[in-house]
């Protein structure tokens, strides 16, 4: 029903119909609906202009943030690399705070969530595969998904929670109260002292916290799968060691890196961006976090389609 | 006297998303000199301000420091000569998860090879000569404004640059701190030989502390000159501004109906 010309066939021959009807309430409605509804903007030349123009803009918008985010990220690599050259070094104590921040007070709920999904997974299996009577394999349906699968996407997405809204809300607030231009007029380039310290300390975190979510959604798998099937840790382990392969774990691994990124760019971005009031900061806040998880959820089917 | 002025303003023409606020100014300070920007709410001065300390690519024109070129050159170009000068925001914009030591420390830190203890030496130096000794390990949130704006301009000084700009450092104090505040500004001057550009609405203050007064309206620098100078100035919206008249256009009946139903 989104199309304007077919809502307009069906209040037309409402309209008719109401000709043959005629209960008050309906002359009554369609009376109301038609004085309220510019019918004729429609098909009004106009409105189709600013349609397109309006969808023109938004793509504009979307290329000027993916452009500006992209700028960002280059410009905080480099001076990772060439900083002493330009005056502009990027300190390792700050980037030890992020690690800090971003990776190691993640561990816990990293563990935790994947110590569940690696539950519900055996639940999941254990039930799926008790159809076939088949439920001692169900260790090769947990070594194939969670290093490809489980374990990269929920440490993603926990730590989109946890960092991309850090990130935007504090960048923001930084350019709200006028540090970064403060920062920029004494001569310290944002993009090194805010930028790369927070992009490396993702880099460094997400991969170290997808070994951390591996192994513990294996060892809680392991736990329940001993508690019901009674297979004993060592065959299990032998098991899933067996299955694993390097690439599968490899692939896990790379995709974090790539989640890394993208977290970084649109969170720190999107803080930069924020102008006017603690409103907007809100909403950047939000719209943060909704953003870094779609985007690591895309990425990771564009990666599945692909790899 | 030095040779190279720490600044030069030339032609410069700025404003926002391509609507021009600054028009074609010119203006030169020596080094030692304390030039006081003045001027009506919205004339200008804040954007003015952006431009000289590098914040804002200009339109037109150009912005010389130490007599080279800010917008010419390339962007950590620019950064490592916006490290010989200071600036004090009108909010102070001080890193708020930093204590008042560890902002003052924070030039220092990133720009010299000083060791800890020199750094802390300094930074009590700086902090004292604002009368913030003591205060070191708050936050910016427990500051009061005047403490703030304090510690802004410590901040702005903390490598000793030959040019500080304060954007409105007295406004919203109370007198006797703002007699102190130009009191620091005068001694910055006579003791470190330092040039300092002041944005402010205070003509009292302005007339203490100025070596030259630059006054701008609607965008145009309509007078530059000394206290005395600005006193015998004939031109109206001067004597309005140093007088505290307020602006009189001709009353029109009908463009004032017209304003207010926001045509
Ligand atoms: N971010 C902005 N975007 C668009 N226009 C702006 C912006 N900031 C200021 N302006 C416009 O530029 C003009 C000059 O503003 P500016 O802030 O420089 O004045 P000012 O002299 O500092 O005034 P005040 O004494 O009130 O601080 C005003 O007309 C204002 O509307
Ligand atoms: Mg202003």
């Amino acid at each position: 029903m989104s199309d304007p010309s077919c809502l307009f066939n069906l209040l037309k021959t409402l309209y008719t119909l109401r000709n043959i009807v005629q209960p008050f309430w309906f002359n009554y409605y369609f009376y109301v609906i038609l004085q309220t509804t510019n019918y004729t903007e429609f098909f009004d030349l106009n409105q189709i202009t600013n349609r397109i123009s309006q969808t023109g803009q938004s793509t504009i918008n979307a290329v000027t943030a993916i452009g500006y985010a992209s700028i960002l990220i280059w410009d905080s690599l480099l001076l990772l690399f060439m900083g002493k050259r330009v005056n502009q070094p990027v300190r390792f104590g700050l980037i030890v705070d992020e690690i800090i921040n971003a990776g190691v007070k993640a561990v816990p709920v990293v563990a935790l969530m994947s110590a569940t999904i690696g539950v519900m997974l055996s639940i999941q299996g254990i039930h799926t595969l008790s159809i076939f009577g088949a439920e001692t394999q169900v260790t090769f349906g947990l070594a194939i998904s969670i290093p490809r699968e489980f374990a990269p996407l929920i440490t993603g997405i926990l730590v989109a929670g946890r960092s991309g809204s850090q990130l935007t809300s504090r960048v923001g607030s930084m350019q709200l109260n006028g540090e970064i231009d403060a920062l920029t007029v004494m001569g310290i380039a944002p993009a090194r002292y805010v930028v790369a310290p927070s992009l490396i300390g993702l880099l460094v975190s997400l991969p170290v916290l997808v070994v951390i979510g591996n192994l513990a959604a294996f060892s809680a798998a392991g736990l329940y799968i001993h508690a019901t099937l009674g297979i004993g840790p060592d065959a299990y382990w032998a098991d899933v060691l067996d299955v694993v392969t390097i690439d599968d774990f490899l692939h896990g691994i790379m995709k974090s890196f790539i989640f890394a990124i993208l977290l970084a760019m649109i969170a720190i971005s999107l803080g930069m961006r924020v102008y006017g009031g603690a409103e907007v900061l809100g909403k950047s806040t939000t719209q943060s976090v909704v953003t870094c998880i779609a985007a690591i959820i895309a990425a990771d089917t564009v990666f599945a389609l692909l790899l | 006297m030095s040779p190279q002025p720490p600044i030069i303003v030339e032609n410069l023409q700025g404003g926002y998303n391509g609507i021009p606020v600054i028009h074609g100014c010119d203006m030169e300070i020596a080094q030692g000199e304390i030039v006081v920007i003045m001027g009506g709410s919205g004339s200008g001065k804040s954007t003015f301000l952006k431009h000289l300390i590098g914040l804002k690519e200009p339109m037109q024109g150009d912005v010389k420091l130490f007599g080279q070129s800010l917008y010419q050159a390339s962007v950590y170009k620019r950064m490592d000569l916006l490290k010989g000068i200071g600036v004090a925001f009108q909010s102070g914009a001080l890193m708020s998860s930093m204590t008042i030591a560890e902002n003052v420390a924070l030039p220092l830190r990133e720009h010299t090879d000083l060791d800890e203890e020199l750094i802390q030496v300094i930074t009590r130096m700086k902090l004292d000569f604002v009368n913030l000794l003591g205060k070191d390990d708050l936050l910016p949130s427990e500051l009061s404004g005047g403490m703030l704006k304090r510690a802004a301009v410590a901040r702005a000084i903390a490598l000793d640059p030959k040019l500080t700009f304060m954007d409105e450092p007295s406004a919203g104090l109370d007198p006797v701190i703002a007699a102190a505040l130009d009191d620091l500004i005068i001694q910055l001057k006579e003791s470190l030989g330092m040039s300092v550009v002041v944005v402010t609405h205070e003509l009292e203050s302005a007339f203490k502390i100025a070596d030259r007064i630059v006054v701008l309206d609607r965008g145009y620098i309509i007078f530059s000159g000394t206290p005395d100078e600005i006193k015998k100035s004939d031109n109206t919206r001067i004597q309005n501004l140093i007088n505290r008249v307020p602006e009189e256009d001709e009353f029109d009946a009908e463009l004032y109906a017209q304003r207010l139903m926001g045509q």
